[in-house]
């Protein structure tokens, strides 16, 4: 086989600008890790299915390993290590998570935190089934998912709570 | 779980998309969705991806007297959400709300969906039941393909090497008639084990007046079963359509798979069935009235 081609392609992640060379095939969630040193973008199935690796391009929740990094140029992508507040602490889904204890091992929390990110954007105030419907493509083995619906409920109220603060 | 390597060009016209898949085992890359996982698990390993999001002119969703045109790069989300193309054709919002999760409906294409042809998809089988068509370009010229000849097997479209499908057109439902979707899936946004969409057309009086059912996750390509011969006498939103169920059973041929078995899936089926019709009698029984 001959030497890959390789591509030099630029990305915003959280508000940083990237320049990286990758190879056509190079998956965004791998680029994220690897060229661009972020690892808190989990790769889970590598597949599609587990939602561990979903960040957000262009404000919209998608799966980094369903997207060739090449073919993100240009995007302004936002991973977990983005979801923080505006002073560095913990962001409000972030801050759910930890009142609720809606992690234990942690491997999914990066997906679950970008996906829920994305959603409540849109949805401010979701009902307790919405939440279970909004965090439906995200695989956690160890929680059993009811705390993690709490976080979200928890989520949109603390957002809530900020967008009213004067 | 990584793809193997392929060379990519990301042309920005039509003309020079067909040009780059004039090479041997080029690939259209749009959503992504579908291919990029087959890729990770070296099921394919086209020589070179060509990607079509930066070409112009097919992001375009246009509602028509006709039905709904969506271009190539339209999102699922994107017609999902769309209102004007919700009151043109209700199913489509219906079924496509059903395509996997909002994650992947965020990135993946309907068109893409319609190319792929995975026999338990929703898209292509709305396709069949509203009488769509699909617009393909290739070298020799563009040529539009009525959904009927579209899906050839699984995983196989009439959209040939070199060729690009640029849009699909979903016919508004004729006046009068209502529409539903069913499906069953293991988990939620899971692929359907079995899927009906249902088109019934009632008079004033809410009886049928003619329907149309087609299925998903029984066979090879979507099923479309024309049903006018055993419509029931009785209000379309509560008759058994116990005949109707019987044709549909007999039309369909599924197979055993580690999900469900045939006789599952011919009992899914027909409850489906007679669910999706009644409710597509409703469905146009609210419409009669308005």
């Amino acid at each position: 086989m001959n030497k890959e081609t390789m591509y030099d392609i630029t990305l915003t992640i959280n508000g940083v600008p990237y320049a990286i060379r990758v190879p056509g095939r190079r998956l965004l969630s791998d680029a994220i890790r690897q060229e661009a040193r972020l690892t808190g973008t989990h790769v889970g199935c590598e597949h599609g299915v587990c939602g561990a690796c979903t960040v957000l391009v262009d404000g919209q929740p998608m799966r980094s390993c369903l997207i060739f990094a090449v073919a993100a140029e240009g995007s302004d992508i936002t991973t977990v290590e983005g979801c923080l507040d505006a002073d560095g602490g913990l962001g409000p889904v972030q801050q759910a998570f930890r009142e609720h204890h809606a992690l234990q091992c942690g491997f999914c929390t990066p997906g679950f935190i970008t996906t829920i990110t994305g959603y409540l954007s849109e949805h401010a105030d979701p009902t307790e089934e919405e939440a279970r419907e909004a965090i439906g493509g995200n695989l956690c083995r160890c929680t059993g998912y009811r705390n993690i619906v709490a976080a979200v409920l928890r989520a949109a109220e603390i957002e809530r709570g900020r967008a009213d603060a004067p | 779980m990584k793809p193997a390597p392929f060379e990519y060009v990301r042309p920005e016209t039509v003309e020079g998309t067909v040009e780059a898949l004039a090479s041997p085992e080029a690939k259209v890359l749009a959503g992504g969705q579908s291919l990029v996982p087959i890729m990770s698990m070296r099921l394919a390993s086209p020589s070179t991806i060509v990607d079509i999001n930066r070409v112009s002119g097919l992001g375009g969703l246009q509602v028509t007297d006709d039905g709904v045109r969506i271009g190539a790069l339209v999102r699922h989300r994107a017609l999902e959400l769309d209102d004007r193309a919700y009151d043109a054709n209700p199913l489509l919002r219906r079924a496509v709300s059903q395509v996997a999760h909002p994650t992947i409906r965020n990135r993946g294409t309907t068109v893409g969906s319609l190319v792929h042809a995975d026999p338990a998809a929703e898209m292509p089988a709305v396709l069949l039941l509203c009488d769509g068509s699909v617009e393909v370009v290739g070298t020799g010229g563009t040529r539009t393909v009525e959904a009927a000849d579209f899906f050839l097997g699984p995983l196989e479209s009439a959209v040939g090497a070199g060729e690009l499908a640029v849009s699909a057109t979903f016919l508004r439902p004729p006046a009068g008639s209502g529409s539903a979707w069913m499906e069953l899936s293991r988990r939620h946004g899971d692929y359907a084990l079995v899927g009906v969409g249902a088109l019934v057309a009632t008079n004033d009086r809410g009886q049928a007046m003619s329907a149309r059912v087609v299925l998903i996750g029984v066979g090879p390509t979507p099923v479309l079963v024309e049903l006018d011969s055993a419509l029931p006498d009785r209000r379309a939103d509560t008759a058994a359509w116990s005949d109707a169920v019987d044709l549909i059973v007999a039309a369909i041929d599924p197979e055993a798979d580690i999900h469900a078995t045939v006789e599952y899936r011919n009992q899914l089926a027909r409850v489906l069935g007679a669910r999706a019709l009644r409710a597509a009698g409703c469905d146009a029984a609210t419409r009669v009235a308005a």
